[in-house]
């Protein structure tokens, strides 16, 4: 009995194999194995580039605090830890961190200020080089007193170079070294602005810590984990408000969410790459299964029983997987390099080796696709009637539509709940996906049945390539889908993302304040008033700035555990900057309640900004209380007031009537809007006034945009595999047609038409799916970006007939040049068919 | 073109074909040798696999001989390239298939409108309104060939055979997939039109009584020909 089963086993095996190879020879498996290659290697190069990120964060997670222990706080009194560790057999060190401005010969420029003491980093290494190109060495020191080290970036910036003096504050400093690795600064994934590390001996003579300047302390503290748990214990209920402990354990909760959502997202953008190469794998299965019926039927004549049938091709198909998905992991690899690569100069945190664990992944695609795409037309040949060896019009009864449509929703959500694991958002991105890919559908039909209404009035070619999209209008509608599903994301990634950031910064005025002066101290604002005022500004204001913490609310503490909603939690925990003003700003405008007059001077009153007012549940006539400076103080809501954030002009979410918090130290600021000309002078303001910090709007936004051109092109390098699966729905379908269009070609020429002639229905064929397919994207794309402006940004999006052109041209290029590749072996089939297949 | 040689349409000059398989060398056709004059019939006759579709292929320069050669209106047919041939059956030539061979694709005007397209006539789609009433489809114009009986699908062939008017009509077993009765009113039709245009007309069958209706016969077994009867024409 085991023996027969061994053999029957074997007979599987070694049958299967021989399938697979004569099908692979007879060219039946290409596009099969394409689609799964392409879905596999699009997922696995997701896969591997996220599982990189992650395990470089994690295996790396006491290098990202630069301990195994650090107390946070935005208040210099946390310093005291450092004593009181240093009696222990801990090692501590400190850092602190702030924005400001360092100037060169001419311009100044915004810099991330992290000033170290000796020990730091407890964990993880520096590395430093002499030229910003040179290899780079680690170290264990810090810059020497009077030296700093900076981003290779910033001498770039300040277009000078190592050994050049510089001022940072009230101090001048000599850039001795270029700092090429900080092991704690990886955890922010992007920098905005160059690192400047200097030595915390020269703080104070930068004169930068002035009263309410914005500064992070850091306490960091290694050791071995049971003295570092010892200490930790002791820590509770010495933690002053606004003190924070974060250790390699608790990680960092807001990158984890980011990186969660960059997975997620690149899941999903390879996820359409995998969808599109199921439809590509269901159409050619098709074809597979009408070659197959033959052999079945012969098996059948032979004496093979139906589920031996079953088992011989799906063991086929299961090798085929495996094999695609083998090539489809090495070049899920090679991708996930290029991804790297592409980010390398972005990402601060160092990526490990890839991992195995993505395999895994990509195989269960592989198979998952192949089994659920491709079985269920292939379990028709199970029912093949053996009389069907004598009578070839025998017809089998076919597969069951819904059984199929069952299955490709099955595998779908199967997939989709891999990457995303929760049911919930599986089911809303899948109705997203469906209702878009049903819209998408109903819109390629309409303009393939529109299209077809032109043929009276066309020549012979183009009436040719317009009946064969409209003969197969559901073969023409899912390419053109497929297709232009691909063309749209990258046209939404490139031109509209660029023409989306171009929008929105024409509709700010052109006089929209480019400078933002932060950190002035009281005794400064008159001094900078006047200076903005020589320099022909009109009209600068400044604001005052007293930081405080929302303790309660209506008499009832204000805790983050109250509330579910996320920026709720933030809100709560952050400090509040309470601003005082007289009258309300120009582009603020009252929502509920009144603005005070002169007789409220002087009473604890506040005008909310009404998006805060909702987060937080507040109305008019709750209160308030703040904790300014170890004081708590009540306020009263007001009024509530709506901000356009986005002018550029200073607000704030708090205001205060005068007369209140001037006895608090209070931090004052301005933005205004310099001609180049005026920027000339900025040099004079910072050696004026060295604690005051300049923030160049442009610069920033430079970097912002340069941060979301890279990101985007690693994305759009994603996609790009989306366009390649929509190439193989149009092979698949090519191939599925491949007959007909052969016998086609053989009745033109028998007809007398000249190779040209076939070879230009073809194109006008091509050209007009093509066009189709682009015009889809560019017309989806658009919609996209004005909903998307209109509705989430919230300004006039400018129509760009631009990106319909380039969605058409790029529509009609791609698809002509890979359709004529694909068909142009029928041009050359000999016209002598026609009359064989009358032969009989 | 030859003045003297014009009477004679299409000639067969010691026609040979061979196929290579992977058991050797298969001759389909030998030694063929046959003329045909301008604005007769000839039929060819033959058994199943006689070689009687190879031999209308070649006539029609579909296919090129491996020996011999094709003499079409004049012209030696070895001496072109397939886009050459592919001119002169535009110019010369209308073909009826067995199987109709309508494209699926276009409708029932659009169908005939291709050769005359192919043969850049002036006005396509009048011609082809023209010569499908004057087949019995005025009203089926723009019907899809699967909207029409296989009797309508025949017609639109021939009508599609004869838009062009060509001087040569093939025809490989016209009537083969058609009952007997609408056989017998495409093969009336046929050769109506084919005594109007004064068409020659070639066809291959295996049906007897057809092949009375043509003023010659050829009978092919095995790739040659077999007491070659000639039936002395009116010309």
């Amino acid at each position: 009995m085991a023996e027969r089963r061994l053999h029957n086993l074997a007979f599987l095996w070694i049958n299967s194999w021989r399938m697979l190879w004569r099908d692979w020879r007879a060219n039946e498996l290409g596009i099969l194995a394409l689609g799964l290659v392409i879905a596999v290697t699009s997922i696995t190069a997701v896969g591997f580039f996220t599982d990189r990120i992650e395990r470089g964060l994690q295996e790396q997670s006491a290098e990202l605090l630069g301990g195994d222990l650090v107390i946070k706080s935005r208040n210099a009194a946390v310093l005291r830890y450092v004593d009181a560790v240093k009696e222990s057999p801990l090692d501590v060190a400190t850092t602190t961190q702030f924005r400001s401005v360092v100037l060169g010969e001419a311009q100044p420029h915004l810099v991330e200020v992290k000033a170290v003491s000796k020990n730091y980093p407890l964990r993880g290494t520096l590395r430093i080089s002499e030229t910003p190109f040179a290899g780079d060495t680690p170290t264990r020191a810090i810059p020497a007193p009077g030296d700093i080290w900076v981003d290779a970036r910033l001498l770039y910036l300040l277009n000078t170079e190592v050994g050049q003096t510089v001022s940072l504050g009230e101090k001048r400093f000599t850039l001795r070294k270029i700092l090429r690795y900080e092991p704690d600064r990886a955890g922010d994934l992007f920098s905005m602005a160059p690192r400047v590390l200097m030595n915390r001996d020269d703080l104070a003579a930068t004169g930068l810590l002035g009263q309410g300047s914005r500064v992070t302390y850091r306490v960091l503290i290694a050791g071995a984990p049971e003295s570092v748990e010892a200490y930790r214990s002791t820590l509770k209920g010495t933690l002053q408000p606004g003190e924070q402990i974060q250790s390699v354990e608790e990680g960092r909760p807001e990158l984890g969410t980011a990186l969660e959502r960059a997975r997620q997202f690149l899941g999903l953008a390879a996820l359409i790459s995998v969808l599109l190469a199921g439809v590509a794998i269901a159409t050619v299965a098709y074809r597979f299964t009408r070659r197959h019926l033959d052999t079945s039927a012969m098996l059948r004549c032979l004496g093979t029983t139906q589920t031996v049938i079953i088992r011989l091709f799906t063991l086929e198909m299961l090798w085929l997987a495996l094999l695609a998905s083998t090539l489809g992991c090495l070049l899920g690899l090679l991708t996930q390099q290029v991804i790297a690569q592409l980010l390398d100069q972005l990402l601060l945190v160092r990526l490990p080796a890839p991992s195995a664990r993505p395999l895994l992944l990509g195989y269960a695609t592989g198979i998952v696709l192949l089994l659920g795409f491709a079985m269920p037309p292939l379990l028709a040949l199970r029912r093949v009637p053996p009389l069907r060896v004598l009578r070839k019009d025998i017809a089998t009864p076919p597969v069951s539509n819904s059984l199929l449509y069952l299955a490709v929703l099955l595998c779908m959500a199967l997939l989709l709940y891999w990457q995303i694991g929760n049911v919930r958002l599986v089911s809303l991105v899948l109705a997203g996906m469906l209702g878009t890919l049903a819209l998408l559908a109903v819109v390629a039909y309409g303009m393939i049945r529109l299209l077809n209404r032109l043929r009276t009035r066309v020549g012979m070619a183009w009436r040719f390539g317009l009946s064969n999209l409209s003969r197969r209008p559901v073969t023409s509608m899912i390419q053109v889908v497929a297709f232009g599903l691909g063309l749209m994301v990258l046209l939404l990634l490139s031109t509209v993302r660029s023409d989306l950031l171009a929008n929105w910064q024409n509709s700010l005025p052109p006089d929209a304040p480019n400078h933002f002066v932060i950190n002035v101290q009281p005794d400064q604002v008159d001094g900078i008033r006047q200076f903005f005022s020589q320099l022909g500004v009109e009209n600068s204001r400044l604001y005052p700035m007293v930081r405080a913490r929302l303790v309660e609310i209506n008499g009832e503490p204000a805790r983050a555990d109250d509330y579910e909603d996320d920026r709720a939690r933030r809100m709560i925990t952050r400090e509040f900057n309470l601003s005082w003003a007289e009258v309300m700003q120009q582009d603020n405008t009252l929502i509920e309640g009144r603005w005070w007059t002169q007789e409220d001077h002087g009473k604890p009153l506040l005008s909310l900004e009404a998006g805060l007012a909702e987060t937080l549940g507040l109305a008019v006539g709750d209160v308030v209380s703040f904790n300014i400076n170890g004081t708590v103080t009540d306020f009263t809501v007001r009024n509530l007031r709506s901000v356009e954030w986005d002018s550029f002009n200073i607000n704030f979410f708090t205001v205060v009537p005068p007369g209140v918090l001037e006895q608090w130290p209070a931090n004052w600021l301005t933005s205004v809007y310099l001609e180049s000309e005026q920027r000339r002078h900025l040099a004079e303001l910072v050696r004026t006034y060295p604690n005051v910090t300049l923030i160049d709007v442009e610069t920033l936004m430079q970097r912002v945009r340069q941060i979301m051109d890279r990101v985007s092109l690693a994305v759009e390098f994603i996609f790009l595999f989306t366009i390649l699966a929509g190439l193989a729905v149009l092979y698949a379908a090519i191939q599925a047609n491949q007959d007909e269009r052969r016998f086609e070609n053989a009745v033109l020429r028998t007809l007398g038409a000249k190779k040209q002639t076939l070879l230009l229905g073809l194109v006008a064929e091509f050209v007009l799916l093509g066009a189709l397919a682009g015009l889809l994207a560019g017309l989806s794309a658009t919609s996209l970006a004005w909903l998307l402006a209109e509705r989430v940004f919230e300004f006039d999006y400018q129509f760009d007939p631009g990106v319909i052109l380039l969605g058409l041209v790029s529509g009609i290029v791609i698809v002509t040049i890979a359709g004529v590749l694909g068909t142009r072996r029928v041009l050359t089939h000999p016209p002598m068919e026609t009359l064989r297949e009358g032969a009989g | 073109m030859n003045e003297s040689s014009s009477r004679v349409f299409v000639e067969a000059r010691h026609l040979g074909k061979q196929v290579h398989t992977r058991d050797g060398v298969l001759t389909l056709l030998h030694d063929i040798n046959f003329g045909v004059e301008a604005g007769t019939s000839l039929a060819i006759l033959g058994a199943s696999g006689s070689g009687k579709t190879t031999l209308l292929g070649l006539l029609a320069g579909l296919d090129l001989p491996s020996e011999g050669e094709v003499i079409l209106d004049g012209y030696g047919l070895n001496a072109f390239d397939e886009d050459g041939r592919a001119q002169l059956r535009a110019e010369r030539v209308g073909f009826v298939f067995q199987n109709f061979q309508l494209l699926p694709g276009l409708t029932a005007v659009e169908n005939v409108m291709l050769p005359l397209e192919l043969a850049r006539a002036d006005q396509p789609r009048q011609m082809a309104e023209e010569i499908l009433g004057r087949v019995g489809l005025g009203r089926r114009f723009d019907h899809y060939p699967n909207q029409l009986s296989g009797g309508e699908q025949q017609r639109c062939a021939i009508a599609r055979a004869f838009a062009t008017q060509p001087r040569c009509l093939f025809a490989d077993e016209p009537t083969g997939n058609l009952d007997s009765e609408t056989g017998r009113r495409i093969i009336e039709l046929l050769f109506e039109l084919n005594a109007e245009q004064g068409t020659t007309l070639i066809m291959a069958t295996h049906d007897p009584h057809l092949s009375q209706l043509c003023q010659q016969r050829l009978y092919l077994d095995a790739g040659r020909l077999i007491e070659p009867e000639a039936i002395a024409g009116h010309g």
